[in-house]
């Protein structure tokens, strides 16, 4: 259509002769970013930090968001150990040696009382000795809440005797039953996880530093020293962990404090983990070191050390961050077989290993399966660990 | 070019070897004191008059007047003519007390490689060719319970329901009566009965770590162009799937053995005692903890060997399979 009328009246549109012409281009101040104008949405995207990136992406994995959210909560339970459990770990109660659970109930003969247990009756079987509890179901015991309970120190600095819930006067509150001592199975797997948790996190703090600090210096100087680490490396991941860990666990000796030997413990299960982390800080170093920023940094006469700490590893921090999750289980995972073939911590600690190295036997066992327990939170924080490491790992990656 | 490969990875092999016995020299020395210490102390302990200058002649008789570092040395040399040293504690020859054992062990580890990889590949497969389906979440599932779960735990849950149910008890590695016979058929047949239950214990991480990894691997490959040019030119699916992208999984397959390899020798070790199999794992534990230091040692290093011999057996297999990786190696080294 404009075609054909241009055709027809080319001089249409034009000023009449003599008069000037119009400007060709706009007169209005050109604004050189109008074309690229982004929508708010995008603008956010692209204006986002690389961690906040990450956070998106991390967001939408569903199992690896619960997990976190799990983890949290339990070391956040594992840290108020105190309040939370009932007794104090040490407490025992001779009386009632490897009772089995109390059931928490709500309605006695069919009125509403409120959380309560019944009282255990024990019942000595003559013919094998065995230790037999029954309900009294005539009596209930009321639980009571935000009560005065067991003394203790909270994180051995505070003393305090308050709990969120204890025994009925008079009564016990076994939740997950007792040990062999007497002792309740459920404070004593929440101050387990204190332990059994935290050798986690400092395991791998010990491994992440010797990973980047030798990944690092193999990674930036390459060549012979490269050669030479990534042997080590090889070497280290072709020894069988646990009959290394074994023999230096038996280096210590038995005079040390339990809690010497704690940090003995986290030390060596940090010692033989480093090389993963090492070989992927390498790998990124290698590659990264060509970069321009790099010969920049070196030109303006920066040490190695100041270009690997400040320049080249927060780069893919979040890569490291992640890899170090997947590891954590892991050290988790040894100390908890440590323990129980009693080479780990020893008994005064208690963690989640120690407390399985009374399960050792089978008649245990058969006879007192509430011992096993302290398994439950070691597979919970297994799984969750391995998502929450898969979640991150897929957001710290750009190209997914 | 494939022998000069495979003599290379051997020659790697031993500076490898070296280091490791250095190592563990080295952390079986590191506790204060030695055997014979703790043998006089023992004795004291127990109110008799320790014998000195018999102490003393043990010493010297095993060379522990010696500098650490000539004592490696002989323990080295002895090693490579196969000699393992003695045992204080028992006070035999290591190889008269092990020799069995480390038989048995290597049987475990092999049986559980094999386990691994046929429990471990058609799951793979399946998993990933059925991405997202229930199938693939339920066996993703249980490869990962079996990941989480402590070995020692399946161990004790195992021997608590085949107790109940079968009313049999599985622990050990032979029949009782065939414990200190030398290998026979009888023998053989006992061990094989019993052989199964620690094999799925000690393998099941390890199978579940590779589905994870198999199934990533497959599904990598899966979006390749190839694989979709193979699809599109009408090739059935199996016939697509068998002739490309699962002979490169396989590279990664038999390459995995490295890495699993030193987890199902450390599994193992702890399922032993648990089971009270009669392989390395109990004996290894007392010896370390009575500093009968050349019977634990010699014991590492057979396990270390153990791992090295399967990660250059997993290198060759791997160099015969793909000769990418033979040219690879000699480009850049």
């Amino acid at each position: 259509m404009t075609a054909n009328t241009l055709q027809e009246n080319p001089l249409e549109g034009l000023p009449p002769d003599g008069a000037p012409l119009p400007h060709a281009a706009s007169t209005a101040p050109f604004e050189p970013y109008a074309t690229e104008a982004m929508t708010p949405e995008q603008e956010r995207v692209y204006l986002a930090s690389q961690w906040q990136l990450m956070w998106w992406k991390f967001r939408k994995h569903r199992l690896a968001v619960i997990s976190a959210v799990v983890i949290f909560v339990i070391y956040a339970m594992a840290a108020f150990a105190e309040f939370l459990a009932p007794y104090h770990y040490s407490t025992r109660n001779t009386d009632f040696i490897r009772a089995p659970g109390q059931q928490v109930r709500l309605f006695h003969e069919g009125a509403f009382v409120g959380p309560f247990v019944y009282p255990y009756k024990l019942h000595l079987n003559m013919e094998n000795l065995k230790r037999e509890y029954a309900e009294d179901r005539t009596q209930p015991q009321k639980l009571r809440f935000f009560c005065r309970g067991d003394s203790y120190d909270f994180w051995g600095l505070i003393p305090g005797s308050l709990h969120l819930v204890c025994p009925p006067e008079g009564g016990t509150f076994f939740f997950l039953g007792s040990d062999r001592l007497g002792r309740d199975m459920f404070s004593r797997i929440l101050y387990g996880g204190r332990i059994s948790l935290s050798i986690g996190l400092i395991g791998v703090s010990i491994s992440f530093v010797l990973g980047v600090i030798i990944g690092g210096i193999a990674g930036y100087y390459g060549g012979r020293v490269d050669l030479v680490v990534q042997r080590v490396i090889e070497i280290v991941q072709s020894l069988p962990h646990i009959p290394l860990w074994l023999a230096l666990a038996s280096i210590m000796p038995p005079s040390w404090s339990p809690l010497l030997v704690y940090f003995g413990i986290t030390v060596i299960l940090g010692l033989m983990d480093w090389t993963g982390l090492a070989r992927s800080v390498r790998s990124k170093l290698l590659s990264l070191r060509e970069e321009d920023y790099v010969v920049a940094a070196q030109l303006m006469g920066a040490r190695p050390r100041r270009i690997i700490a400040l320049h080249l590893v927060p780069g893919f921090m979040s890569h490291l961050i992640a890899s170090a999750t997947i590891t954590i289980p892991r050290t988790i995972l040894g100390e908890t077989a440590l323990s129980f073939l009693g080479l780990g911590l020893r008994p005064p600690i208690t963690s989640w290993g120690v407390m399985l190295n009374e399960a050792q036997n089978i008649n245990v066992v058969a006879l007192y399966p509430w011992l096993l327990y302290p398994v439950v939170p070691v597979i919970v924080i297994i799984l969750a660990f391995n998502f929450l490491g898969d979640g991150l790992r897929d957001a710290a990656d750009p190209y997914r | 070019m494939l022998l000069r490969y495979i003599l290379k990875r051997i020659l790697i092999m031993i500076p490898t070897l070296l280091v490791t016995s250095a190592l563990i020299f080295t952390v079986i020395n590191l506790p204060e004191g030695d055997y014979f210490e703790t043998m006089a102390a023992e004795m004291q302990a127990q109110g008799e008059k320790a014998d000195m200058s018999r102490i003393e002649f043990l010493k010297k008789e095993y060379g522990f007047d010696k500098p650490p570092l000539e004592r490696y040395f002989w323990w080295v040399a002895g090693l490579v003519q196969g000699d393992m040293g003695y045992s204080f504690e028992y006070q035999r020859p290591v190889r008269d007390i092990v020799g069995d054992r480390l038989l048995l062990t290597m049987i475990v580890s092999f049986a559980t490689i094999i386990f691994t990889w046929i429990v471990a590949f058609p799951i793979g497969i399946y998993s990933a060719t059925h991405q997202y389906s229930w199938g693939d979440y339920g066996l993703t599932f249980i490869g990962l319970i079996g990941l989480a779960v402590p070995h020692f735990l399946l161990a004790l849950v195992f021997m608590y329901f085949a107790n109940i149910w079968f009313g049999i008890s599985i622990g050990g590695l032979v029949d009782p009566q065939y414990l200190n016979q030398p290998m026979s058929w009888a023998k053989l047949r006992s061990v094989l009965e019993h052989l199964w239950i620690p094999v799925i214990i000690i393998g099941a991480g390890g199978t579940a770590g590779m589905i994870r990894a198999l199934r990533a691997n497959l599904l990598d490959e899966l979006q390749k162009q190839y694989y979709v040019t193979a699809r599109a030119k009408g090739l059935p699916p199996g016939k697509a799937l068998r002739k490309y992208p699962l002979r490169m999984s396989l590279n990664f397959f038999i390459s995995d053995i490295g890495d699993i390899l030193p987890s199902i020798v450390s599994g193992a070790e702890v399922v032993a005692i648990v089971l009270s199999l009669q392989t390395t794992g109990p004996l290894l534990i007392r010896a370390l903890q009575s500093q009968d230091m050349y019977l634990a040692g010699s014991f590492l290093m057979f396990l270390s060997f153990l791992t090295v011999i399967g990660v250059l057996i997993s290198d060759i297999a791997l160099a015969i399979l793909d000769p990418r990786i033979r040219l690879q190696g000699a480009a850049t080294k």
